[in-house]
């Protein structure tokens, strides 16, 4: 059923019976998968993809390196659970490389962005430094480019 | 016309394309939905633009040699190899070719003579009758039937064979039916062709698009491999149309008489475009694989919807089209467009802009994004409301 997975990750908004059509399944039975899917948390959640730019609101939005010494038993997985459960960190990822955590960090502002980090991020069990870059424009997002023209359709109405 | 005498007769009589004058109609339009258009909405893989962008970049900008890229040429003959398992030597038996189109001129025109008759399984894509014609042959036509999946059947083949017979055109997965021919569908008709001798040009640009199951060459079979022509191209598979890069696999003897009458035509195919070429030849299966999902689901979608509203539609095999039947209007497959685009905005391709056989159907082409195919059912459903 990677199929429908991969339907609703490119749109979240098809209806089960298009959903249904598209897979010559009945819509039952692509109803009840998806019913599955949520209660096993394969499905985690549903967003919208927003230009903010373009809707001329501010947000910041910084990218954060995070070093840190792991835990005995749990390794990584406690630091990270620490973190995740800021509401300001919108996705964290354990990386190979010059740190150990990748955070994209949300804020109203600079200012809220910055005293996000030193005054709960930084001071957090386990981490010993973080490296804080802010995004100065988004270009593309969940494979969503924002420039204009990319996906006009060029074709001719009628050709052979 | 004042050239009317002085012009070559073939050429004035020959009819403009059927979808040519229904372009023409539509575009005095504003707003039209169209799902009349024969080639796929995907953008070309980023990879492959790219590798046609370095080759500018590279100056990469000349003539290449006659038949191709050698490059170009070996790409070509893993990929029959790797996907349809049939043998193609790339230094003997392959020409690349201006698109599919420019593959079925040269053949057409290095092997027919006045008096020569070409097979032509209809209802088929416009420019196959067109370009017999100009070869100086007549067109044999053969209704492919609904009932028989727009198959071609030995029974069929048998009737339309003459001692002047030069060539049969076959286009499985096809143009406008979405029909396709199995290794157990040809292997009635080989006997046939072996008999009779005659050539078989299969044009297999939509090989790709063959959904129940793998597309088979009647390459394959070796016992007509000789006689068999093979078209085929990037255009479909990879979304490159506009590249306009086809080639033909053939018998060596064939390809050197081929390739006289395409180096005095048009030298070379765009060298650029044969660079992308090599990148989709090498590197475009995933490419494929993911549009052809797409494609898939969209034929699931429409077929579904289109007999929801009451036009009955078979399931095509092949290609990005269905072609049902649109008698439960009373109304011819001209009429059913012109009205439709009249009063709903909606361009079709009436059927028998593909042959006298189609009359009586409409081609939908499904290479459209789900809310595109969505709108065009809304459309239809209430057009068929008022006219069934």
């Amino acid at each position: 059923m990677n199929e429908l997975l991969k339907l609703i990750e490119n749109n979240a908004r098809y209806e089960v019976k298009d959903l249904a059509a598209c897979l010559g399944e009945e819509d039952d039975t692509i109803g009840k998968q998806l019913e599955d899917y949520r209660k096993e948390g394969i499905i985690a959640g549903y967003h919208t993809i927003i230009n903010w730019e373009k809707a001329d609101v501010e947000i910041t939005k910084a990218i954060i390196f995070v070093s840190c010494v792991p835990e005995r038993v749990a390794g990584y997985d406690k630091i990270a659970e620490r973190i995740s459960r800021y509401p300001e960190v919108e996705s964290l990822y354990l990386i190979s490389g010059k740190a150990e955590f990748l955070l994209q960090v949300n804020g109203k502002n600079m200012r809220e962005v910055s005293s996000f980090v030193a005054h709960k991020l930084a001071p957090t069990d386990g981490v010993n430094g973080t490296e804080t870059m802010f995004v100065l424009k988004e270009y593309k997002k969940y494979g969503v480019s924002f420039f204009e023209g990319e996906h006009d359709d060029e074709r001719l109405l009628v050709t052979p | 016309m004042i050239f009317d005498e002085e012009i070559n007769q073939t050429i004035r009589y020959m009819k403009p394309s059927g979808i040519r004058k229904f372009f023409d109609i539509a575009a005095t339009k504003k707003g039209v939905v169209s799902l009349g258009v024969g080639e796929p909405d995907f953008i070309t893989p980023w990879h492959i633009r790219e590798a046609a962008i370095h080759a500018i970049e590279k100056g990469r900008t000349f003539y290449t040699g006659n038949k191709g890229l050698p490059v170009l040429q070996e790409a070509i003959c893993a990929y029959y190899k790797r996907k349809f398992n049939i043998d193609y030597a790339p230094k003997e038996n392959v020409i690349v070719t201006v698109g599919g189109s420019e593959g079925i001129d040269v053949v057409l025109r290095a092997l027919c003579q006045p008096g020569d008759e070409v097979i032509l399984p209809t209802p088929a894509y416009v420019a196959y009758a067109a370009i017999i014609e100009m070869a100086g042959a007549k067109v044999v036509e053969v209704d492919l039937k609904e009932e028989e999946q727009f198959k071609l059947t030995p029974e069929a083949l048998k009737k339309a064979l003459s001692p002047k017979t030069k060539a049969v055109i076959l286009n499985f997965p096809g143009n406008p039916t979405g029909g396709i021919m199995t290794k157990e569908d040809y292997a009635k008709i080989v006997p046939i062709l072996k008999e009779s001798g005659i050539f078989a040009i299969t044009d297999e640009i939509y090989a790709e698009l063959t959904y129940e199951g793998k597309h088979f060459s009647l390459a394959g079979f070796d016992e007509v491999k000789d006689r068999v022509i093979v078209i085929n191209g990037f255009s479909k598979a990879y979304s490159m149309t506009g590249y306009r890069v086809g080639y033909i696999l053939a018998h060596r003897d064939l390809i050197d008489m081929f390739n006289k009458v395409h180096q005095y035509t048009i030298m070379c195919a765009s060298t650029p475009s044969q660079y992308a070429a090599i990148e989709a030849a090498y590197n475009g299966d995933d490419d494929i694989e993911e549009m052809f999902q797409s494609f898939r689901q969209r034929r699931n979608y429409i077929v579904r919807e289109l007999n929801r509203i009451g036009l009955k539609t078979h399931m095509p095999q092949g290609a990005f089209y269905v072609f049902p039947s649109i008698r439960c209007s009373g109304m011819n497959s001209q009429d059913f467009c012109e009205k439709l685009l009249e009063e709903e905005n909606l361009a079709l391709v009436p059927g028998d802009a593909f042959g006298k056989s189609g009359e009586g159907y409409v081609r939908i082409s499904y290479a459209y994004s789900l809310d595109e195919i969505k709108i065009a059912i809304e459309k239809l459903e209430h057009f068929l409301a008022r006219h069934s």
